[in-house]
């Protein structure tokens, strides 16, 4: 019965943390907007050095990584369809299969997989350190609401650069496929891109940007968040940093998931 | 009349008792019943504390005994749980954000670890507060900024990182942040806390001049005695939740109180557990 008792306890435990989870990056994400568009009025205006500086860290930092991984990632994809559909004698279809997987799908997935290891860690494991060593606590007293000094410029930068990064990451991954695909269907790069672009429409480009959008929202939430409820000194910011990778990639292949399923029904 | 509040006399006699009175007019910080909880457990027990323009006033206790809980409230950190935080009559319990962002632009905070924000430079910590609250153009920001970082000895160091800065120098680069701002009300968390004696000495000293030179109404909450009786006008002494006393540094040296006495010469607490509270703590089940 005391098995039981402790077992219902702890799932009841863990759901109202989940809840309460959820409940507090939906106040972060609401007073983030907030002082976004109105922090004006109370004192709080936005300032635009913040948010260039992580418009940089977010996005112009994490370039060469990400084009090299969306480069990599159409290669294989471009070997992987070569070598299954010629199968079945449909090689000529690598082309639309690269293309719609690839925009629709693996740019934005692989984009947000390695922004929430680089960027949603750096969130938490800054906001937790910050929160530890009462730089936070140092924020609030000197008049400067720690949500608008670090929240919202993250918030930002990152709704503009995981959208622009997923389509350089997307565009790295379609020259990839196409410098491996291109010989085997014996056209050059040019025509398998040129190709590429005709079976595109702007429905497949939406759905990779939209979800892009969403993972944005994901990962700086969880890693915000995360760093809010840091506790425990050091140990806890590395726990914190750790919990937000993990959260934020789970979280976004389920949001894929879903998405994918009500977009493609 | 007294030229100093350090002059005058003991503002209340030696022993237990509620606060002396300070005219409301005068009081910078009025406090009223304050309670704080954690959890289930009642850390403050319906604090009375007033402090009044130009004084120093340390704030002194042991290890749990609310003094932390007390200051946070006095910050702003922390809303009452009941009871009621006035600074400069604004009560921070029920102020909107404009006005307790008006309060927060009048006072000063010196916190025990520093808190500099290490992404940032010395000068740029010291010149956060003005950028973000004044009009003034780059290059009066940082003449100010670095007549503060001269006030507190540490000219010349604007460019260095906070990591690179020794204890005393960080607590001193603090200082300078919390008073950029030129404040009415400057708080200190144990300003000497984890600093050689004569860096101590040097703080309290540093504090001392602030007062003078710039008519700073100066909170202090230490735990070091030294430092509390060289510094202070008025020492409250705090013990689990509750103000023993409130007096002149003579008073409180003289208070036959033996709690007070007990913790001016540190004279362990007497725990007293009864055996069948101590055997139901021990195996009690978790959650």
């Amino acid at each position: 019965m005391n098995v039981l008792l402790r077992a219902l306890t702890n799932v009841g435990r863990a759901t109202f943390a989940a809840f309460s989870g959820v409940g507090h990056a939906a106040v972060l994400l609401f007073d983030a907007l907030r002082f976004a568009l109105l922090g004006w009025r109370v004192g709080q205006p936005l300032r635009l050095a913040p948010v260039a500086q992580q418009l940089r860290e977010i996005g112009v930092d994490a370039l060469p990584i990400v084009v090299l991984l969306g480069f990599t990632v159409g290669l294989m994809l471009g070997i992987q369809f070569i070598a299954s559909l010629s199968e079945f004698g449909a090689q000529s279809q690598v082309i639309v299969a690269v293309a719609k997987s690839v925009t629709r799908e693996f740019g934005a997935l692989i984009t947000a997989i390695l922004v929430a290891g680089r960027s949603g860690s750096a969130l938490a494991a800054r906001i937790g350190s910050m929160k530890v060593s009462q730089e936070l606590d140092a924020l609030s007293v000197i008049g400067i609401e720690p949500v608008r000094y670090l929240v919202t410029p993250a918030l930002l930068a990152m709704l503009v650069m995981l959208p622009a990064l997923t389509i350089l990451a997307s565009a790295a991954a379609l020259v990839g496929a196409a410098l491996y695909s291109a010989p085997a269907l014996d056209i050059t790069p040019t025509a398998y891109l040129l190709h590429t672009m005709n079976l595109l429409d702007a429905g497949d480009l939406w759905q990779g940007l939209s979800k892009s959008f969403v993972f944005a929202l994901l990962i700086t939430l969880i890693g915000v968040s995360t760093g809010f409820s840091v506790s425990g000194g050091a140990e806890g910011v590395g726990r914190a940093t750790t919990r937000a990778v993990v959260l934020s990639i789970s979280w976004i292949i389920v949001v894929d998931m879903v998405f994918s399923f009500f977009v493609n029904r | 009349m007294p030229s100093h509040p350090r002059d005058g006399p003991a503002l209340q006699p030696p022993g237990l008792g509620p606060e002396p009175p300070v005219a409301s007019a005068q009081a910078l910080i009025d406090v009223h019943q304050l309670q704080a909880w954690y959890g289930r457990r009642r850390v403050l027990h319906g604090i009375d504390f007033r402090v009044a323009a130009g004084e120093i006033r340390v704030i002194m206790g042991g290890s749990g005994s609310g003094k932390s809980t007390l200051l946070r409230h006095l910050i702003g950190l922390q809303r009452p749980a009941s009871g009621t935080v006035k600074l400069f009559g604004t009560d921070l319990g029920t102020a909107s954000e404009r006005e307790l962002l008006a309060v927060r632009k009048r006072i000063g905070v010196s916190f025990q670890g520093g808190a500099l924000l290490t992404s940032l430079s010395v000068g740029e910590n010291v010149a956060l507060p003005l950028r973000e609250h004044t009009r003034l153009d780059e290059s009066t920001i940082r003449i100010m900024s670095r007549l503060k970082l001269e006030v507190v000895n540490l000219g010349g160091f604007q460019d260095l990182m906070p990591g690179q800065l020794s204890g005393g120098m960080v607590k001193r680069a603090a200082l300078a942040r919390a008073i950029v701002m030129d404040p009415r009300l400057l708080f200190f968390d144990e300003p000497s806390a984890g600093l050689d004696p004569v860096v101590a000495a040097e703080l309290d000293e540093l504090i001392l001049r602030l007062r003078d030179a710039l008519r700073m109404t100066i909170v202090v909450v230490t735990h070091e005695l030294e430092s509390a009786f060289k510094i202070a006008d008025t020492i409250t002494v705090l013990d689990q939740g509750e103000i023993l006393m409130t007096g002149a540094v003579e008073a409180v040296r003289a208070a036959p109180n033996t709690r007070i006495q007990d913790l001016l010469n540190r004279r362990p607490r007497e725990v007293q557990v009864d055996a069948e509270t101590y055997l139901r703590r021990l195996t009690e089940e978790e959650g």
